[in-house]
């Protein structure tokens, strides 16, 4: 008797919803675990979390600032995994544009007029993280350079040189000593809609339709689809490889970096510490529990800030260790990524002789 | 003048250890085709755990092993999603990553005498041996005044290094990074040598770990590994996967650490950022001039099979 993997003929629907679901609900009891032999109850812990994250306006609305650049980082994240590139460098471009954004913010108000400064402070942002996210997209589509590592070394360059500014040559003089610039003019805040959650919200929702879109119904997208599944068949359609990889890594920059300089104009007003904690890769399990569905992004994304958002009121609440939330969101993963294989692949336990079945199984995508 | 060299050595030595044994474990787990981005999280675990056994029990011996065996069983869960579920190893390294690094600020608060935290706490830690005799030669003695970690270090690396490339062991390695299909003709288990190597570089990373918190900087604070995870990963590759030439590198990118300080104290304008910036640089340099090498048809670089399952053909 063996066990054999056999490839479905189509990703099954009913697992690529089930699985997420289960995933979510085996860290919990994971959490609880680890809750419990530290002696606090765990239940107590979890109605805290989700009042924290959910319970009132004022808490849902912060659980909305968390979520907005997981949505913006995540939808980033997807359209370039969706063509197999591996662009764990979100967390680079998102900080990159969030520096250029500043940088119109901060110097540019005497020569742009004040009604566009916002605008062009965001633009900035985009172009900024397009162009961090470019330089592996090019030397992946031209020099076959493996982009998992220079997008994960760009990061340390993007973060490393924010500091430089924040710490050194933008810092605000009048600030007694805080690692930070001096504030933007009011003219470069992003509109808040309610509490701190600002228009960004309204741009990963525009964003996430528009991928959509453009994933489902247009030419190019289908054209992502075809090199990201199946690249041999996209060579012989004639399409150009080389060229969607770094149009669609353009797209994913622009995207992290939209978030950058939301985070910058809508929440801080200055580039300072903090601009870099984690969210470009939290984007990455965002976009991997969402299967890629920009629309499915945005619930994931909420779900994830929500955790954020639980564990630090946790702390507040009950002197637990704010870092609840991250361990939740590390212990998803692993039951996901073990279950994805029930998505793509059914088990099947052959009894007679090996010789007479025969199953092909085929290598799972990378 | 000498004595400053010899300074910045003993600091570049010191603040190496640690990146040289992850950098060496995830060098075995990469030859093997499994590509390992959870050595931050692992670091931190070894770090947490190894400096509270030592807080409680003043036993260095078991303040190792815990730190070896919970770098191993975080590598394992590496193991068993990439090589039996074959899931996707970027994603499933860097959950391992956030996993460490939410877990040991956890535990780094709760291991504390009465539940409380672990940070400002001092336990037992590893002195500097100096060597007699050794100790005395001009420059070279900054290599005689180390932790017995970094003594064992100075015998782990020619091992690694000969072990890799002397023995059938290392041969059946490389061979299951660069063509698994081969290496499973030959007669090796693809997946219980992806297994022992992945295994193996997270016991090792979390040795390197356990060196930060009970020799290079004794105690534990929040994110004590200050990124260190990641330097290795680029140490790996900025020595295309060489255990021998990851010492130099680590040398590098320690001493880097080391004499930004002496620069700033010598009135150098160049900012700290830049020079810590030169790691990553340098390594997206070598990754793309090792690619052009390779389109040339020359092998020097990655294990060709690097993230990539394997699955046996069935018939």
């Amino acid at each position: 008797m063996r066990i054999v993997f056999e490839k479905r003929e189509a990703v099954s629907r009913s697992a690529s919803v089930l699985v997420p679901v289960v995933s979510f609900v085996i860290s919990l009891v994971l959490g609880a675990i680890l809750l419990w032999a530290s002696g606090v109850s765990p239940a107590a812990t979890y109605v805290a979390m989700a009042r924290g994250a959910f319970g009132s306006w004022p808490a849902f609305t912060e659980t909305l600032v968390k979520a907005i650049p997981l949505m913006l980082a995540g939808l980033a994240v997807s359209i370039a995994f969706r063509m197999q590139f591996w662009n764990i460098g979100a967390e680079g471009q998102l900080v990159l544009g969030g520096v250029a954004a500043a940088w119109v913010a901060l110097f540019w108000s005497n020569f742009v007029p004040a009604q566009i400064l916002l605008p062009v402070a965001i633009i900035m942002g985009m172009a900024a993280g397009a162009l961090w996210a470019g330089i592996p997209a090019l030397l992946k589509a031209y020099l076959r350079v493996d982009e998992t590592l220079t997008t994960l070394m760009l990061n340390y360059v993007a973060i490393l040189y924010s500091q430089y500014l924040y710490y050194g040559s933008w810092r605000d003089p009048k600030g007694y000593g805080f690692p930070g610039t001096a504030p933007f003019p009011e003219a470069a805040w992003l509109p808040r809609l309610a509490g701190r959650a600002h228009l960004g919200l309204v741009f990963a929702v525009i964003a996430a339709v528009l991928l959509w879109f453009i994933l489902k119904r247009t030419r190019w997208g289908f054209e992502l689809r075809i090199i990201g599944e199946n690249p041999t068949a996209a060579r012989y359609l004639g399409i150009n490889i080389a060229r969607n990889i770094v149009l669609a890594l353009l797209l994913s920059g622009a995207l992290a970096g939209l978030a950058g300089a939301c985070e910058v104009t809508g929440i801080s007003h200055r580039l300072q510490q903090g601009l870099s904690i984690g969210y470009g890769f939290t984007a990455i399990i965002v976009a991997w529990m969402a299967q890629l569905n920009p629309i499915a992004v945005l619930l994931v994304a909420l779900l994830m800030a929500s955790l954020l958002v639980g564990g630090d009121q946790v702390q507040i609440m009950m002197h637990l260790p704010s870092a609840v939330g991250q361990v939740l969101q590390g212990l998803i993963l692993v039951p996901m990524l073990a279950g994805a294989l029930f998505t793509e692949y059914r088990l099947r336990i052959i009894r007679s002789r090996p010789s007479q079945a025969p199953v092909r199984a085929e290598e799972v995508r990378p | 003048m000498i004595a400053l060299i010899t300074s910045i050595l003993a600091i570049t030595v010191r603040a190496g250890t640690s990146l040289i044994y992850a950098a060496i474990g995830e060098t075995y787990t990469e030859r093997s085709g499994i590509l390992n981005l959870g050595v931050e999280g692992m670091m931190l675990m070894g770090a947490v755990t190894a400096f509270a056994v030592s807080f409680h029990t003043h036993n260095l011996v078991l303040a190792l092993a815990v730190a070896v065996a919970v770098g191993a069983l975080m590598a394992a869960v590496h193991a068993f999603l990439t090589v039996t579920m074959r899931a996707n190893q970027v994603v499933s390294g860097l959950s391992l990553t956030i996993l460490g690094t939410g877990l040991s600020s956890f535990l780094g608060q709760r291991l504390g005498p009465d539940g409380g935290p672990l940070v400002g706490l001092v336990g037992a830690k590893f002195d500097p041996i100096v060597i007699p005799g050794l100790s005395r030669i001009p420059v070279v003695q900054a290599l005689f005044q180390q932790d017995i970690l970094t003594y064992a270090v100075y015998l782990l690396v020619p091992l690694a290094w000969f072990v890799l490339y002397r023995t059938r062991l290392g041969l059946d390695l490389r061979a299951t990074g660069e063509n698994p299909q081969t290496a499973d003709a030959m007669g090796v288990n693809v997946a219980a040598t992806r297994y022992a190597y992945t295994i193996l570089g997270g016991a090792l990373a979390g040795l390197g770990g356990a060196h930060l918190s009970l020799a290079y900087t004794p105690g534990w604070t929040e994110n004590l590994t200050g990124g260190r995870g990641w330097i290795v990963i680029a140490l790996v590759i900025f020595a295309m996967w060489n255990p021998a030439r990851a010492v130099l590198g680590a040398l590098l990118f320690g001493g880097i650490n080391a004499v930004q300080f002496r620069l700033q104290a010598a009135g150098a304008r160049i900012p700290a950022a830049f020079l810590n910036m030169l790691p990553y640089i340098a390594t997206i340099a070598v990754l793309v001039v090792m690619t052009w090498w390779e389109a040339l048809s020359k092998r020097v670089g990655a294990p060709a099979a690097l993230g990539k399952a394997y699955m046996r053909e069935e018939k």
